[in-house]
C-alpha cells in the first residue's frame, strides 16, 4: 500500500514546519505519521449527518459562565528587563536575530 | 508513621493546630526524596548509574531553599496566631509544564531547558496562597506528549514506585510517582487525553481531571488548548477534594476559566451515594489496539482483572445505596483516539510555533547569518521526536486541501462523543445518570521501553480517558486493586459538566466501602 505521506510531501511539510531532520529521524517520523493516519482514517467510515456541527470546546461557553472581555487598556509590564533577559541575544533593549534574507515575491 | 506519609488533610490540620511544624513535614519529605528519588532528570545524564533502575527520578528541579523559606513563613504565621490557609504546611510537587516565577520551567524539553519563568501559574499560586509548600518541579513527557514519561529530554525518566522496571504512565508521571512514593502528598498535573488519570491508575493514586474551565490554565505551557486541564494528584479522595477546592475557580488571567461557583467539595464527601445512578457501558469494556506487525486496529476484550475491579466497585457502590444501571450505550468511544490524533496535533502545532530561538528558550549555538536557517536549526536541536511528530501531523491534517477530510471531520466526531455523554447524563433523559463507572486504562503499567517508539500503540493507552477530554467533562481515577503482576488497577468515574462534587462523593463512598480490602495494605515496591 502506498504511503499517504510520500517522501516528497514529507519534505515539503518539514520545510513549512521550520524543521530540519536527519535522514534517519525523518524516515522514522514519516513512518509514524503514516501509521497514525491509518488510525485517523477510522474517522472516514463514520456517517456524519449534515446537521452535525463542529465542537471546538467540549463545554459550551454560555454568557452565564464566561468572563466578559477585559477592557482594552494598555498596562505596563512591571519588569520588562526580566522578559528581555530570557532572550538569547539582545542589544540596547532590542532582541537581536540574524538577517532576514531578501525574498523576491512572485 | 513518618510525616511524609500523612495525608494533606492531616498535615494541614496538625500544622494549623500547632501540633507539627511545617519545617518538620518538609524535612520528612526531603528525606524521603533523598532515599528514593535518585538523581534528577538532566539533559546530560551520561552513562547509566548502578542505582538508576531502583530509583523513581520524579524530579527535574528540587526547590529546597524556596521550600524552606515558605515552610518557615507558615510556621511563623501559625506562631503569630494567623491561619496560613487550608493547605498549611502541605508539601506538593508541580509538573514542570507550569510556570513558577524564578524557577526553571522546562516542559521537559531542551528548547525550554534554560527558561526561567517570570510569573507563576494560577493553580500553583493558589496552592501557595493556601499555605502549600512547593518542593519542586517534576518530570513529564516532553511538552506532555506521551503516556510513559520516556520522551522527556531530562533523563533518567521517572519510574513506577510499584515496580521501577515499569513506566509510571504519563504525561503526569513525575507527579503520580512522587505522590505514590511518599515524596509529597499532593501534586499538580495536567490532563489532555488522560495525562492525570492514566498515570494515577498506573501508580495507585487518585487523579482528577476537572471540567474544562474549572481550573485556570494561566501559566500552563500549552499543548492542546481546547483539551488541557490542570488537576489534582493525591493519595486519597479527601486530599484530591481539598486540592481541587484550592485551585478551582474563575481567573481574570484566563477567559476560559468558567464563572462557576466552587462548592464545598470536602464538606460534601460524606453525603454518600444513596439514590445516585451510576452507569456501566459495554463500550468501555472493549478495547482497541493496533496490531504491532500490521498496524491494523483490532478489538480486544478488557483484561479480566481490570474488568473484575470495575464490576466489584459497582457492587460495593450498589451496597452503599447507588443504583447501578447496565448496558449504557457509548457508541462513539472508540473514535476518541482517532479524533484526538487530529485535534490535538493541530492545536499542538499551532502552540509550538512560538518556540523559535528568538524571544526565550534555546537558540542553536551555530553562528548563522540567515534567520530562517536559525529557526530550523534551533527547532531541530531543541525539539525531540514527539514534538516534531505533532507539529508535522498538525500541519498536514489542517492544510487547506486536507482539513475537511481530517480536521473538520474530527471536530464533528467530537460533537458525537460529547452527545454520548449529554444523552446519558440528561436529567430528563432515559438514563439520567449521575456518573459512568469505567476502567481507567486498558492495561496495568507496561515495562519501560516496551512501547516507546510506537506512537500509535502509545496513544491507545489513553483510549478510555480521552473521551472525557473531547467532551470537556470531569473524570477521576481511583486505585481499585492490585493485579497479579503486582501493579495497581485504576477505575474511573465520569460525570456531567461541573459535577466534581458528585464524583468525589462517589469516589469517597467507594474508598470507604473498600477500606478493609487486603490490596489496600500493599505498598509500592520502592517503600518495602
Amino acid at each position: 500500500m502506498t504511503d499517504e505521506i510520500s517522501p516528497e510531501l514529507f519534505a515539503h511539510l518539514v520545510d513549512l514546519a521550520a524543521l530540519e531532520l536527519s535522514p534517519e529521524e525523518g524516515e522514522y517520523i514519516r513512518r509514524q505519521l503514516n501509521n497514525q493516519l491509518k488510525a485517523i482514517n477510522e474517522l472516514a467510515a463514520i456517517p456524519l449527518d449534515d446537521d452535525i456541527g463542529i465542537t471546538l470546546h467540549g463545554v459550551p461557553y454560555t454568557t452565564g459562565i464566561s468572563a466578559p472581555p477585559r477592557p482594552d487598556v494598555w498596562e505596563p509590564y512591571p519588569d520588562p528587563t526580566g522578559i528581555l533577559r530570557q532572550a538569547p541575544q539582545t542589544a540596547e533593549q532590542y532582541i537581536v536575530v540574524p538577517d532576514i534574507p531578501h525574498t523576491t515575491l512572485d | 508513621m513518618e510525616y511524609c506519609e500523612l495525608s494533606a488533610y492531616e498535615i494541614a490540620r496538625l500544622v494549623r493546630q500547632r501540633q507539627v511544624k511545617a519545617v518538620d513535614v518538609l524535612e520528612s519529605c526531603l528525606k524521603r526524596i533523598a532515599a528514593v528519588d535518585g538523581r534528577p532528570g538532566s539533559l546530560e545524564p551520561g552513562e547509566p548509574q548502578p542505582n538508576d533502575e531502583q530509583s523513581i527520578h520524579a524530579f527535574i528541579t528540587l526547590t529546597r531553599e524556596r521550600a524552606y523559606a515558605r515552610a518557615q513563613a507558615v510556621d511563623q504565621q501559625v506562631a503569630a496566631g494567623k491561619d496560613p490557609g487550608q493547605l498549611a504546611g502541605v508539601p506538593f510537587t508541580v509538573k514542570d509544564i507550569f510556570c513558577v516565577e524564578g524557577t526553571p520551567s522546562t516542559a521537559a524539553s531542551r528548547i525550554l531547558a534554560n527558561f526561567t519563568a517570570p510569573y507563576t501559574a494560577t493553580p500553583v499560586a493558589r496552592m501557595e496562597s493556601a499555605g502549600g509548600i512547593m518542593l519542586g518541579k517534576v518530570n513529564l513527557d516532553e511538552f506532555t506528549y506521551g503516556s510513559s514519561n520516556e520522551s522527556s529530554a531530562f533523563q533518567p525518566a521517572p519510574r513506577n514506585p510499584w515496580d521501577p522496571s515499569r513506566v509510571p504512565g504519563g504525561s503526569s508521571g513525575g507527579s503520580t510517582a512522587s505522590v505514590a512514593a511518599g515524596e509529597a502528598p499532593l501534586s499538580i498535573g495536567t490532563d489532555t487525553a488522560g495525562s492525570i488519570r492514566q498515570p494515577a491508575a498506573f501508580c495507585g493514586v487518585v487523579g482528577m481531571k476537572p471540567t474544562y474551565g474549572r481550573v485556570s490554565r494561566y501559566g500552563l505551557i500549552a499543548f492542546a488548548s481546547s483539551l488541557d486541564c490542570p488537576g489534582p494528584v493525591a493519595r486519597n479522595v479527601t486530599d484530591a477534594a481539598l486540592m481541587l477546592q484550592t485551585i478551582a475557580g474563575a481567573d481574570p488571567h484566563d477567559s476560559t476559566a468558567a464563572l462557576v461557583n466552587v462548592p464545598d467539595y470536602v464538606g460534601a464527601l460524606a453525603e454518600g451515594v444513596r439514590g445516585m445512578r451510576i452507569g456501566l457501558s459495554p463500550d468501555y469494556f472493549r478495547i482497541v489496539f493496533p496490531n504491532p506487525d500490521t498496524n491494523e486496529l483490532e478489538e480486544q476484550p478488557l483484561p479480566q482483572e481490570i474488568r473484575a475491579a470495575v464490576l466489584h466497585a459497582a457492587e460495593l457502590l450498589a451496597r452503599a445505596g447507588a443504583d447501578i444501571v447496565e448496558n449504557i450505550p457509548m457508541p462513539n468511544t472508540r473514535y476518541g483516539i482517532p479524533a484526538y490524533f487530529v485535534i490535538s496535533r493541530v492545536e499542538a502545532a499551532s502552540n509550538l510555533h512560538r518556540f523559535d530561538g528568538v524571544k526565550y528558550g534555546y537558540r542553536t549555538p551555530a553562528r548563522l547569518d540567515d534567520l530562517r536557517r536559525m529557526y530550523r536549526q534551533t527547532r531541530n536541536e531543541g525539539f525531540g521526536p514527539q514534538p516534531k511528530l505533532r507539529i508535522l501531523m498538525g500541519m498536514y491534517v489542517s492544510a487547506a486541501q486536507y482539513s475537511a477530510q481530517y480536521y473538520n471531520r474530527a471536530l464533528k466526531v467530537r460533537t458525537l462523543i460529547r452527545r454520548d455523554f449529554e444523552t446519558i447524563f440528561d436529567p430528563a433523559g432515559l438514563h439520567h445518570l449521575h456518573a459512568l463507572l469505567t476502567p481507567t486504562t486498558p492495561t496495568t503499567a507496561f515495562p519501560m521501553q516496551a512501547i516507546y517508539g510506537n506512537s500509535v500503540l502509545m496513544q491507545y493507552a489513553d483510549q478510555l480517558t480521552v473521551p472525557a477530554n473531547h467532551a470537556g467533562i470531569p473524570g477521576i481515577s481511583l486505585p481499585a486493586g492490585i493485579a497479579t503482576d503486582g501493579l495497581p488497577i485504576g477505575i474511573q468515574l465520569l460525570g456531567p459538566d461541573f459535577s466534581e462534587a458528585a464524583l468525589l462523593r462517589i469516589a469517597r463512598a467507594y474508598e470507604i466501602a473498600s477500606a478493609d480490602e487486603n490490596w489496600r495494605k500493599a505498598k509500592p515496591l520502592i517503600l518495602r
